[in-house]
């Protein structure tokens, strides 16, 4: 008996916990296969609403720092992802921003091209399948009267932030969603406490182009092609194919996945070390390799190849860009 | 959108070796041009990377300036053709995320053209004036209610009675 109090005593505490995402983080944990015996052996899972029952209560009654690690995945959508941000900051030890939502804002921070009003019409008053008719103009409000008194909504931010704009944040885990063997590599650093300094990114530190085996040549794009106008040779580089693949700018780590299977890459691991803007540096390193010297031409090209630029070079990354969101007064479409 | 008070900051990055001196030269010829815009001397118009145009503008920004050696005559041989193309697919970004074309300008200035340095600045001052203030870290103004919101929560849970 003593031997197991003993033992419980020395387990750690883990928190995970789900913001603005879609829980492929929760699933991609698992993914660590048997191993998820050891975590089980080093920590008590103390909150995670995903897969237990957990109340937000007993997270506010425990002491500050009292929980030894917390994989926050989602971004900060609404007032109550940011109160629970806040809370979970406060009760652990190391946060780590868990995936590309919690890190750099992910596909829900495309919404960041719009704000409240547009997302609301679109979601509660347009009249398809999903989003119901709604003649009165009903909206979602922070505050409701009714007769047993108030009830209250979170407030729904009109700018999507990530976990790091939030709160402060010890470490960030990228991938949509991390790679098992990056997860695992986090807990043991964790475990064994070889941390890295504060605020790294754990993973590598080189380009999904460096673990992708295609042959390179020098690069020369006089035309983008969308991934359904060709079937891309399985041998050459995507790119010099003239796909827009995200791997020149990319964080490895996933063993160039996509572009094994003849899809380009996407660029869901994010900025690799170092780079204040991932859509920046696939900017950067996309027009350098367009193949010609005529403005008009190079305008051409871009126009014609990259109808959706924001979607194309921040499809992962928007909230945690230095602009974060489009301009409010012109509401995204730039006129 | 016009206002004669408004003082655009215009943040321009200059070649060294051809714009940086045509600015160098306005300077010694007394040529006059708007005092909006702070000039950063870097290495090769090729250099600026998109993020340098980013970042001045969510640091408060108006207006950007590129201005490189003209086309051909790169101390770099062609760097400044993928400035071209570089400012080409930025501007078409930027246009998406809703920053007037207008703001971000590229332009070729030689060691000789003071002057035309000198125009161009004041024509991008001019337009840019036109516009208004970007004022672009205002978009991620928080909204209202956020601060008592929080303290809801926290008062729900004080009085929500607990069940075990």
């Amino acid at each position: 008996m003593s031997q197991v109090t003993e033992k419980k005593a020395a387990k750690g505490k883990l928190a995970i916990y789900w913001a603005s995402s879609c829980g492929g983080c929760e699933i991609s944990i698992l993914q660590i296969d048997a191993k998820i015996l050891d975590v089980d052996a080093a920590f008590d899972l103390v909150f995670c609403p995903c897969i237990a029952d957990g109340k937000v209560r007993d997270i506010e009654k425990m002491a500050d720092g009292e929980i030894d690690v917390c994989l926050f995945n989602g971004g900060i959508r609404n007032s109550e992802q940011e109160y629970m941000a806040r809370l979970l900051r406060k009760k652990s030890k190391v946060l780590v921003a868990f995936g590309s939502c919690a890190s750099e804002g992910c596909i829900p921070g495309l919404a960041n091209l719009n704000d409240r009003k547009s997302i609301f019409e679109t979601v509660y008053n347009q009249g398809s399948a999903t989003t119901p008719d709604n003649p009165q103009d009903i909206y979602p409000q922070h505050e409701t009267q009714v007769p047993e008194g108030t009830l209250y909504l979170p407030v729904f931010y009109d700018t999507l932030k990530t976990l790091a704009q939030t709160v402060d944040v010890d470490y960030f885990l990228p991938g949509c969603p991390p790679e098992a063997d990056n997860i695992w590599k986090a807990i043991e650093a964790i475990v064994s406490g070889k941390l890295p300094p504060k605020g790294a990114t754990i993973g590598v530190d080189t380009t999904v182009c460096d673990e992708c085996k295609r042959k390179k040549n020098e690069k020369k794009i006089k035309k983008f092609h969308r991934t359904w106008e060709i079937i891309p040779d399985a041998e050459t580089c995507l790119l010099e194919q003239g796909l827009m693949c995200c791997g020149i700018a990319t964080r490895a780590g996933c063993g160039a996945l996509c572009p094994t299977v003849n899809s380009p890459c996407i660029g869901c691991h994010g900025p690799n070390e170092g780079v204040d803007d991932y859509g920046a540096r696939l900017m950067s390193a996309v027009a350098s390799v367009i193949d010609s010297n005529n403005e008009e031409e190079i305008d051409r090209i871009i126009a014609e190849g990259i109808p959706d630029p924001v979607g194309t070079f921040y499809r992962f990354s928007l909230a945690g860009s230095l602009l974060r969101r489009c301009n409010k007064a012109t509401a995204g479409n730039g006129h | 959108m016009a206002n004669e008070n408004f003082e655009p900051k215009i943040v321009g990055f200059c070649c060294n070796w051809c714009s940086y001196r045509a600015a160098d030269l306005a300077g010694t010829a007394r040529i006059k041009y708007a005092p909006n815009v702070r000039v950063i001397r870097v290495m090769c118009s090729g250099r600026v990377d998109p993020s340098f145009v980013l970042k001045a503008l969510a640091s408060g920004a108006d207006g950007v300036l590129i201005a490189g050696c003209h086309p051909g005559e790169c101390h770099y041989i062609e760097q400044n053709y993928k400035a071209m193309r570089r400012y080409s697919i930025l501007k078409h970004t930027l246009r998406a995320m809703g920053v007037e074309p207008d703001r971000v300008r590229l332009v070729w200035a030689s060691a000789a053209e003071g002057q035309q340095l000198a125009e161009a600045i004041d024509q991008l001052v001019v337009d840019v004036r036109k516009l208004g203030p970007l004022k672009w870290p205002g978009n991620w103004s928080e909204n209202g209610h956020r601060e008592e919101a929080l303290e809801t929560i926290l008062k729900e849970h004080e009085e929500a009675v607990e069940v075990s």
